[in-house]
Formats: C-alpha cells, sequence, structure tokens
C-alpha cells in the first residue's frame, strides 16, 4: 500500500512551554478534501503549521506520503493566513504568484519565460489574470486570498495546506475557491483547509479532523462530523488539560 | 574641485547608495531601529580593536564593530525571546547599554598617553567625511561592490524572506542564514560609512533613501534601484555644499548665515540633503503623496458637488418631463446642505459646462445636462434599491446611504446592479422610480416660472 498524503503521529505542540495541542493521531486518505474544524483556541492553525515545521514539535512525528516534511517540500502547497503578511509590501499580484516556484527553481536563478507562464495560468484559474500587475494593497479581501490560492497552485504540488482560506471573503469568491478546491482533489490531489463555518463543513469536505486541544475525531464526513462528536469538541474545553498545561508552563512549584 | 573633493565625493556618494539599497530591507521590514542599533554598537567593538591592536588599523578596527554590531542585533533577539520584554524597549536598552560601554572604551583610551588623537574616536561618532583618503575609497568601493552582489544574487530570496517568512521556511530556505545574510551586509555597510558620517547619523542613511523610494514605486526592484540612486544624491549634494563647491558655482554660499560661517561638516548636511528629498516626496509623489492625495479629495468633492446638482435638479423637474422647467436657487436650498453663495458659484460653474443654463429664476437643465443627470439619477436609484432590497435598509433611510457611496461606483457596480434587478424584471435602461417620496415644494417648477 503506497504511503498515506499525510500521517501524524503522537504530535504534540508547545507554545513557550504551555502544551496546546496534545497527542494528536491521524491519516488523512489520498485525493481527499479535509476540513480542520475545532472551536476558537483549539489549536486548528498551530496544528497546521506545526505540520509544515513552522513551530517545533514537543514530541511525535509527523510524514508527508511516508517521509519527513523536510523531504517532501516540492510536494507540499501552503497558503497561510491572509492576515500573516503586510499587504502594502511592493509587490504586484503577478510578483506573489511567482514566489510559489521558487522552491522549485533553487539558489540564484531568477524566474523566467516559463514561470512567468506558468504563474499567468495560475491566475487565470482563480479568475485574476486582469489584476496580475497591480500592486496588492490595491485588491479586495477576496482578490488578496485568490492570489495567496494562485501562489499555492503555482508551487504544483500534491498536498496542499489552507489557513482559512475563505476567512474575510464574499460569498460568491467562497464558492469560487470551493470549486477549485474541489477541481484539485478531482485531480487527485490532497487538500486540507482550516475551517471555522460548521454550517458548510457537511457540504464542503469529504473527511474531517475535529480538534480541540486534542484529537476528537477523524474520518469521513458522513460518519465523524456527528452531533455527538461536535458536542464533544464544542462543549466546553477540558478544563483538566487547561490547568495542566498552565501547570506545565509554570513550571515545578516552588 | 580638488582632487580630495572628488574623493570625498565618490566615498559618500557610494556609501550612500549601497546604505540606501540595504537600508530598503530594513525599512520594509519594521526594522528600521536596526540601523540604528548597528551603528552605536559598533563603538565598543572599534575601542576594543584598538585596544588589541594597539594601533589605529581600519580594516582591523571595522572588523571589531562589525562583531559587536551583530552581537547587539543577536543580543536583541535574544533578549525578546527569553524574557517578555517587547522588541522596541529591547532595541533601546541593547543600544545604550552597547553605547555607553563604548564611551567608557574611548575613555580609557584617550586617558592613555596619546591615544585619543591616534585612535581618532571622536571621527567615529560624529563623523568626518571629509577626512576621506583614497584607501577609506578604495575600501568603501570593494564593500559596496561586494554588498550588491549579494543583494543581486539573493534578490528572489531576500524578496520572499521580506514578505512572507513563513512561506519561504515552508519552501525550504534557511530563513536564519539568509536573515544573517542580509544583517550581515546591512552591518558591514554599517560599519564601513562610520568614519564618514558617524554613529548618529548612519541611521539615517539607511532609512531615509528607502521610506523616500517607497513613495514612488510599488515594486520591489524599482524600488531598490531608485533608493540607491536616492542615497547617492545626498551624498553628492552634502558633499558639494560642504567644500564649498555650490558657492563656487553660485559665485555666493547659500549656507552663510553671517560672515563667519563656512566649512559645515559633511556628513550632516548629507543627511539634510536626505531629509529634504524625503519631504519633497512625502508632498509631490504621485498616489502615495500629500498634495496628490488632497487632489484627489477635493476633486471627489467637487464632483459630488456637481452631481448632486444635477440630480436635485433632474428629481425637481422629473413632474414635468420631458420640459426643462427652470428651478429657483432657493429651491435648491432646500434640497440640499448648500450655503446660497455655494449653490450659486455652483451653478455658473456648471452653465460654463454646458450643463446647466442659467435663467433669471435660477437654472435649468440643458440638453447634455439632462442625459447626465439622468445617468446619476439611475445609478443613485439602482443603487437605492440595492440598499432596500438586499441590505434591509429602510426606504427613508436609503436616500442618504445611497448618496455617500454613489460617487464613488464604477461602471462595473452599476451594471452588475442593473443586471441584478433586470433579473428581477426591474427596468432596463430607463430611470427607475424613487423609492422614496421625494419632497418637492408645491408648485415647483411653475413658481419660478409664473414669477
Amino acid at each position: 500500500m503506497p504511503p498515506p498524503p499525510l500521517e501524524i503521529h503522537d504530535m504534540t505542540v508547545a507554545y513557550h512551554r504551555k502544551p496546546v495541542l496534545w497527542d494528536i493521531d491521524l491519516t488523512v486518505p489520498e485525493g481527499s478534501l479535509v476540513g480542520i474544524v475545532g472551536p476558537n483556541g483549539a489549536g486548528k492553525s498551530t496544528a497546521l503549521i506545526s505540520v509544515l515545521g513552522l513551530i517545533p514539535l514537543a514530541s511525535g512525528r509527523v510524514e508527508i506520503y511516508g517521509k519527513p516534511y523536510a523531504r517532501q517540500r516540492h510536494q507540499v502547497g501552503y497558503v497561510p493566513q491572509r492576515e500573516s503578511v503586510d499587504w502594502d509590501f511592493p509587490v504586484t499580484a503577478m510578483d506573489v504568484v511567482l514566489m510559489g516556484t521558487y522552491g522549485r527553481l533553487g539558489w540564484i536563478r531568477r524566474p523566467g519565460a516559463a514561470e512567468r507562464h506558468a504563474a499567468r495560468l495560475c491566475l487565470a484559474q482563480v479568475g485574476m489574470e486582469a489584476q496580475a500587475d497591480r500592486q496588492i494593497r490595491q485588491l479586495s479581501g477576496g482578490q488578496q486570498q485568490r492570489v495567496f490560492l494562485a501562489r499555492a497552485l503555482a508551487q504544483d504540488a500534491r498536498i496542499y495546506f489552507m489557513d482559512e482560506p475563505f476567512a474575510g471573503v464574499d460569498a460568491s469568491t467562497e464558492q469560487a475557491i470551493v470549486r477549485l478546491l474541489q477541481a484539485l482533489r478531482d485531480g487527485g490531489k490532497t487538500v486540507i483547509v482550516v475551517h471555522h463555518d460548521l454550517q458548510t463543513v457537511a457540504d464542503y469536505f469529504d473527511h474531517v479532523i475535529l480538534l480541540n486541544m486534542r484529537l476528537i475525531a477523524s474520518g469521513p464526513t458522513a460518519t465523524t462530523f456527528t452531533h455527538e462528536n461536535l458536542h464533544k469538541a464544542y462543549g466546553g474545553r477540558l478544563t483538566i488539560l487547561d490547568e495542566a498545561a498552565e501547570a506545565v508552563r509554570r513550571g515545578p512549584a516552588p | 574641485m580638488t582632487f580630495l573633493t572628488w574623493i570625498v565625493l565618490i566615498g559618500t556618494s557610494l556609501l550612500g547608495s549601497v546604505a540606501g539599497v540595504l537600508g530598503c530591507f530594513a525599512v520594509l521590514r519594521r526594522r528600521a531601529l536596526v540601523g540604528d542599533l548597528l551603528s552605536h554598537a559598533a563603538l565598543p567593538g572599534l575601542c576594543l580593536a584598538f585596544l588589541v591592536l594597539g594601533q589605529r588599523h581600519f580594516g582591523g578596527m571595522l572588523f571589531g564593530a562589525f562583531c559587536t554590531g551583530l552581537a547587539g542585533v543577536g543580543l536583541v533577539t535574544l533578549v525578546c525571546r527569553w524574557t517578555r520584554t517587547k522588541e522596541d524597549a529591547a532595541v533601546g536598552i541593547v543600544l545604550s547599554t552597547f553605547f555607553g560601554a563604548g564611551i567608557v572604551l574611548s575613555s580609557v583610551i584617550q586617558n592613555q598617553e596619546g591615544g585619543g588623537a591616534k585612535a581618532g574616536l571622536e571621527s567615529y561618532i560624529y563623523g568626518q567625511a571629509a577626512g576621506m583618503v583614497l584607501q577609506d575609497v578604495l575600501w568603501i568601493a570593494m564593500v559596496s561592490a561586494a554588498a550588491l552582489v549579494v543583494v543581486v544574487l539573493l534578490f528572489k530570496e531576500f524578496k520572499v524572506l521580506s514578505f512572507d517568512p513563513a512561506f519561504a521556511r515552508t519552501q525550504g530556505w534557511p530563513t536564519l542564514a539568509l536573515d544573517l545574510a542580509m544583517m550581515g551586509t546591512l552591518a558591514l555597510v554599517t560599519v564601513t560609512g562610520l568614519p564618514a558620517v558617524g554613529v548618529v547619523l548612519m541611521a539615517a542613511m539607511l532609512i531615509l533613501p528607502g521610506a523616500t523610494a517607497r513613495f514612488w514605486t510599488e515594486r520591489l526592484g524599482p524600488m531598490l534601484v531608485l533608493s540607491g540612486i536616492l542615497g547617492a544624491a545626498p551624498g553628492t549634494i552634502g558633499t558639494l555644499l560642504s567644500a564649498g563647491v555650490v558657492a563656487g558655482w553660485l559665485g555666493f554660499d547659500p549656507l552663510a548665515f553671517g560672515p563667519t560661517a563656512t566649512n559645515l561638516p559633511t556628513g550632516p548636511l548629507i543627511v539634510l540633503s536626505g531629509t529634504a528629498l524625503f519631504l519633497f516626496s512625502v508632498l509631490f509623489a504621485p498616489r502615495r503623496g500629500a498634495v496628490a492625495r488632497l487632489w484627489a479629495a477635493a476633486r471627489l468633492r467637487s464632483t459630488t458637488a456637481r452631481e448632486n446638482l444635477l440630480r436635485t435638479l433632474y428629481e425637481l423637474s422629473e413632474p414635468r418631463l420631458p420640459d426643462r422647467p427652470a428651478i429657483a436657487v432657493e429651491q435648491l436650498l432646500t434640497h440640499r446642505a448648500w450655503r446660497a453663495w455655494q449653490a450659486r458659484w455652483l451653478v455658473r460653474w456648471m452653465s460654463w459646462l454646458g450643463l446647466v443654463e442659467r435663467t433669471p429664476e435660477g437654472a435649468r437643465l440643458s440638453e447634455s445636462g439632462l442625459g447626465k443627470a439622468r445617468g446619476l439619477v439611475r445609478t443613485h436609484r439602482l443603487w437605492e434599491r440595492f440598499l432596500i432590497e438586499r441590505a434591509d435598509i429602510a426606504p427613508d433611510h436609503v436616500d442618504r446611504d445611497a448618496d455617500m457611496i454613489e460617487h464613488l461606483l464604477g461602471r462595473e457596480i452599476v451594471d452588475a446592479l442593473e443586471e441584478r434587478l433586470a433579473a428581477q424584471g426591474g427596468p432596463r435602461d430607463a430611470v427607475p422610480q424613487s423609492p422614496h417620496e421625494i419632497r418637492r415644494t408645491k408648485d415647483e417648477g411653475r413658481m419660478s416660472k409664473d414669477k
């Protein structure tokens, strides 16, 4: 059996020694559209950026197609939260999308005609060709999000990680993004999305990961996105986990 | 111009140029204070190097400055990470600590026999561009060339690191090493510039050109080039002013305050020239400049006033269209928050534009004014209907809400609005009915005509 696109073993993540995710253990099947769902502060985004190696794991390991992330970067596309960058930065939409090709280019080589062509196609896929030469501050929130998506497309990956791609976009942009994600999935890619709108989970995703500091459930939407599991995830945080985390942060009692 | 002036001119321009290019990254990454930190933290390094070497050795002292400068930057990072101190406070603490240590060390040197003069430390604090010799310029040229090569080769890497470091890391770029390369190059340029402009003014050489260039361009590559030019220019101007060359050209000294004031120091003049360029850009840059923005705001206000006049005239004439009755100015005043003189002035202006015809009583729409007004009223009402139907705003409130927005609606949005309303069986092209009552004084139109 070929290795799955994402496998997480006993992953624990801590900020300033305070654990925010405990013992996450899951596998994501190939060619699926996966939603990471949970209440505010449940550690959804933290889980995503830990998998991408942006914060160190306190314990556990993550495998992408059976190998550690560091060796599989070329297979991975990433869409960060829109607020994570300075939109006043002097770059155009095209410049940002070209950044998706940097990983393939390697050191020193600049993007050439081939990369420009590829980037233009990615912009077209998200309906942003006309805005290619605009500075990114002049774009609307939804358009900025589309630029980030186009950059991930330019990475030409097998597995995509997206941090709240629907945050602050209008309904029609959301529909366009969903259709794009479904097209990726239908093309055999795996797409993992941090999502906070419970209403749409059942419509959008094949596979759901329910988080609240620990893994509540992970599996096909039909069997996982149930009342019972939702109640577990949203029915208040486990106070004892919070208290334990606080105790770890404070360190041993004097 | 003497040979010595040429030396100083080339040195300061090169230095300003390369400091400007690297400073762009510091400005864009909101690390503008790093330049300040680097230059202050360099002082103890200079002194230590002198104490160790026992003589004034340019390269050796710069190496010492480079080391303590980077140590200062590293220390700020550590303080931020391991204590709860915020970055600005950490910069302040480290900067003054290192500078204090530097002052103490330099007093030690000065107390040695003849040490102070030998070390020439004064020039590092206040800068002494006029004292530059050929060897210094060669050194500056070498450092500049190296720094530019780094920026040109790693342009793509620096760009992604500055814009989105997290993304850069997921792509596998060694962001820490790249950051070190960037800061190291910045530190190298900073310490090289110290003898010319001094500790305090070096920060301005790094920040001013980048901040100025940002006003004129929306892309990183052009910004770097422009910043290089905007760094070189003050170097040139400041040197020429200081050396009295400008005075020679003009036949009088523009900087002479009173009979004695000549020989002003080069470093401060360079920085002040840079500030002048910055101020010019703040005021006059297209789009981002203050004048352009005020101009855009004034244009919007005048468009708004003109469109409001046309729409008011149309709505007051509406019951009698296609006749174009004359409307009294007093009547206009009951509908708009205009003063009488504003309304009269507006009417005069619009009649000059051919959109309104002046009559003894007041004004009426001209043929072309009617066409234009029709379009405006249509936009206004389409938007009103959209607000009522989609945004659930009460019909008697909608007029004012629409008023604020409609002048800004582009062709695309109006078309989209039409599309939606047409889909609901609404009128196309025609001016829709107003969704709310339009207050017209009784006997409008006729009143002014009969008088």
